[in-house]
């Protein structure tokens, strides 16, 4: 083996050697380096109760409720597969309404209700001027309304 | 048989220092034509987006910087390898000369970032795979640069740094998958991906342009560097003394 090819296979052991303890390390940590959990994981009962956690899914249209005369919220998050229903107190971010992601901080007061401290949207990838939303909004709204 | 002549000239100091001198002219005029029109077009010509309104104009800046910061630490990381395995000085030179770019990269994407964060998230920050495994790359940038600073042996820099950012290596697929391994609060890549880009055409474009654009603005910031850097390791070489006077 020269020398050159000595030192090739040193750099490709250290590459493999640092892929392998990343791989085993991210496996044992992760449901730490998530930053949520998601309803489904909430359903199964993953997540954990009197512990400050945070989940995150979409908000599910017609869900908000508003008590009047406070600031107090509810509504529903779904990954589409299960539902937890939120309850806050306090400010919501811009990007909040029916239809986004958000992500909520708090502790689970039962299997289905979560308390949440903190409300956080979460964007989504996709962008478009406000033209394309609306004509991409009217058949919908046109079905809906005969 | 594979000529190799190309490679072995780029292991020649005069060589590489000319070559990059003629680039960087390019470099610049390029990037200085793409990034002009795409942060014209995006800042004043593409519509709003649905949702965040202006706000979302910061992705010109964000997007490129974020790319830049991983493809800064790429060429530095196979550069460091070359030198590694091929004893190459030149190589060694680039992946010094690399650092500082991505770092300043790296950083304009994490201020951008979190200058966005703060409306539309409705946080600076949050320590999510994402953010966290960014500000790890700021961390390996300045950690490789501090390192190579504390030898007063170059050759030893050299080597010592390069397993540094080799190593380092495994943090840019972990910073790139992070929004679809984990459950994160950044969302998803809307065009460094195998589907469709989520972005009109009107929107799309000047993004194309301003990533093209910084892209050759670091080609150009390399080249600067990189003969910097060769001037310095090459101080004593009698080659020099021609190309200086020349000036």
């Amino acid at each position: 083996m020269t020398p050159r090819r000595k030192r090739l296979m040193l750099v490709v052991g250290i590459l493999l050697g640092v892929s392998l303890a990343t791989l085993f390390a991210t496996r044992a940590l992760r449901e730490n380096l998530s930053y949520f959990y998601d309803p489904t994981q909430v359903a199964q009962g993953e997540a954990p109760r009197g512990r400050s956690i945070r989940v995150g899914g979409m908000v599910t249209k017609g869900s908000v409720k508003r008590e009047s005369g406070s600031l107090e919220v509810k509504f529903d998050v779904t990954d589409f597969r299960h539902t937890v229903t939120v309850s806050y107190r306090g400010v919501l971010p811009d990007l909040f309404r029916e239809g986004q992601g958000i992500i909520a901080h708090g502790q689970l007061a039962s299997d289905r209700v979560f308390v949440a401290d903190e409300v956080l949207a979460k964007h989504d990838e996709k962008y478009m001027p406000p033209e394309v939303k609306q004509s991409l909004k009217k058949p919908m709204n046109e079905g809906a309304t005969p | 048989m594979t000529d190799w002549t190309w490679f072995h000239r780029l292991a020649s100091p005069p060589y590489v220092y000319r070559t990059a001198a003629r680039l960087q002219t390019w470099f610049t005029a390029l990037a200085g034509l793409l990034v002009g029109y795409g942060l014209f077009a995006g800042l004043f010509v593409a519509p709003p987006d649905y949702q965040q309104g202006d706000a979302f104009r910061i992705i010109y800046i964000h997007a490129p910087s974020a790319w830049l910061s991983m493809m800064c630490y790429s060429t530095m990381a196979i550069a460091a390898g070359v030198g590694l395995i091929w004893r190459m000085k030149i190589a060694h030179a680039v992946a010094a000369a690399s650092a500082p770019i991505g770092a300043s990269f790296t950083f304009l994407a994490l201020l951008t970032g979190s200058l966005w964060g703060r409306p539309m998230w409705g946080t600076w920050w949050v320590w999510d795979a994402r953010l966290t495994s960014e500000l790890i790359l700021l961390f390996l940038y300045l950690g490789y640069m501090a390192l190579r600073t504390s030898f007063d042996d170059r050759t030893r820099a050299d080597r010592a740094s390069a397993v540094l950012a080799i190593v380092g290596v495994i943090n840019l697929p972990i910073i790139h998958f992070s929004v679809y391994w984990w459950n994160s609060l950044h969302q998803g890549s809307t065009v460094m991906k195998f589907d469709k880009p989520s972005m009109p055409a009107s929107m799309l474009w000047p993004l194309l342009a301003c990533l093209l654009g910084f892209s050759f603005l670091y080609a150009a910031l390399l080249c600067v560097r990189l003969r910097a850097e060769i001037l310095l390791r090459e101080r004593n070489a009698s080659w020099l003394a021609g190309v200086v006077e020349l000036r």
